[in-house]
Order: C-alpha cells, then structure tokens, then sequence
C-alpha cells in the first residue's frame, strides 16, 4: 500500500514566491537535507531559483504563518537533446500535513508556471524506492518518460 | 514478465467494481464485460474478497463491490494476491556459487525486476482509473 493521495484538506493554505527567511523551516522537513541540515545548500538555492527569474520558481506553501511545503523547478532546455522543458527537482511538505494536498496545489502552480514559460512538458525523476513521491506523480498523471537515467560507481 | 490469466482477471475485477464507485456487480456483468469464465473469475473474486478489496452480498441480486481504498491499492497489491512479482530462476549475484555468467544476467534482470516492482507500487487505483477517463477522453 502506498500513502500519497490526499485524503484531507488543510485549510488556509497559500502559495507564494520563497523569500530568504523561509529557509530555516524549510531546512527542518527537507528529507534530502535531515542528516546535516546544510544552510549553504539552501543559500545557493534560494540565490539561484529564489528571486525573480524566467525560467526558475521556488515556491512555498503557508498554513497561517508556518511553512508547510515548497517545490523548486526550472525550464531546461536542450537537455540530452530534449526539447524545452519543465523540470521538477525539489518538493518537500511537512510531516503532519502530508495528505492534505499541499504538493498537489504547488505543483499545479508549479505547472502553471511551465505553462507560462512556453513549455508543454514537465520531468522529473525519483528515487526507485521512494514510493511516496513516485505514487504522487503517477497520480498526478506522470509516466514513465523516453530516457532512462544510468549511473556508474568512480 | 507475462501475467497469470487469473491475476488479469483479477485486476479487470478490481479496476471494474473500483470504476463502479460502491455499486454491486454480479460475477455475470464482469464475465460478460471481459468474456471471461464465470467459473474462473468467480475463484477470482473469493481470492479478491478474503483480502478486503471486495465485499460479497449473497442471495438473489448479489453480487460483489468495492470495498478498498482506491487511493491506497496498488497493482502490485491485487497482482501478489495471485502471483509473485519478481523474474524468478536467477540468484543473487552476491551470492559466492554462482557462476560469471548467473551473476551477470542475474544484475540485469534483476534491475528489470526492481524497475518493475516500483512502478507497479507506484500506481494506485485512482491513477488507473484517471489514466482510464483520460484514454477516454483522448479516443477522437
């Protein structure tokens, strides 16, 4: 069994631009970053996909003043020969209110966004494990895509 | 991997009664729709019953409905009822006994064999049964 679709609604959500002072909340459910919590990592995001930018959006969601979620995605184009396209790379919502819908409401803006960029096409790609983010995505009506990804140990 | 008639018959049982939204089927309405033995799907449905995706209602004008979760069962949930969902044959290729060759096709297919169990845990019912509507809606 899986534990991804919503089954309840938070209310009072809101989604907006990142600012800078978002991050230290954000840094606390990241899963990616739990084991060292790198404020760098964090920096560097926000100063590359935080500020007002074409083809980047970093985006958070607010339940009343907590942040609750955020996505990080960006318009790549030409990648290994690909077409223009939207690329999801980061989503992250907070333990508790997972189940809620949050991750459905900021990648429909997140879309939103591409859509507006002039690209037909969002990817992304998750770990072969992560069951949670990859049945998010199929819900969201995401396939299996024309590349594979490959890797090699150095 | 090619599935047992009985897993198909099973995920065509499952998909139908979960597209009905709690409305009751006979073991007859689901045989017509498939074409499909009576005889066979209805060992199906008792596979599918005893694991709380189905509830049966006896008597005349019984029949069978959902009684899953939608948004929580997999494929891969009703498929392992009937089958094990794996390539079969190959052992490890940690395993010190086995010859180059075993190891190597062993690391394919066993590749192939994880690739496949995530995406079949991936996709719930409500996914299927959204990718359905779309299909639908994508027939000019």
């Amino acid at each position: 069994m899986n534990i991804t679709e919503p089954e309840k609604t938070i209310p009072n959500v809101h989604i907006r631009k990142a600012i800078e002072t978002d991050l230290p909340a954000i840094m606390t459910f990241d899963e990616r970053s739990n084991k060292d919590l790198n404020p760098h990592y964090w920096q560097e995001m926000f100063n590359r996909y935080g500020d007002d930018h074409d083809k980047q959006l970093f985006l958070v969601c607010e339940n009343g003043a907590e942040i609750v979620g955020f996505i990080i995605g960006e318009v790549r184009d030409w990648e290994f020969g690909s077409s223009p396209c939207g690329w999801v790379f980061a989503l992250g919502v907070r333990p508790d209110v997972r189940l809620g819908g949050v991750a459905t409401q900021l990648y429909t803006v997140m879309c939103e966004f591409f859509s507006q960029a002039g690209v037909d096409k969002v990817r992304t790609m998750v770990a072969r494990q992560n069951n949670d983010f990859h049945s998010f995505y199929r819900s969201e009506g995401m396939m299996a895509g024309p590349y594979i990804q490959l890797e090699k140990d150095l | 991997m090619k599935l047992q008639q009985s897993t198909i018959l099973g995920l065509y049982a499952v998909l139908e009664l979960a597209k009905a939204e709690g409305e009751q089927l006979s073991t007859a309405d689901i045989a017509a729709k498939f074409d499909v033995s009576i005889n066979h799907l209805a060992k199906v449905l008792r596979i599918l019953v005893r694991a709380g995706h189905l509830q049966a209602a006896r008597g005349a004008g019984g029949g069978y409905r959902f009684s899953g979760n939608i948004k929580r069962t997999t494929l891969m949930d009703v498929i392992e009822l009937f089958e094990p969902v794996s390539i079969e044959g190959f052992e490890n290729p940690d395993l010190p006994q086995a010859t180059d060759v075993e190891a190597g096709l062993a690391i394919a297919l066993i590749e192939i064999s994880e690739m496949m169990q995530a995406t079949l845990q991936s996709i719930t019912l409500r996914t299927m049964l959204k990718m359905m509507q779309r299909d639908v809606a994508n027939i000019p």
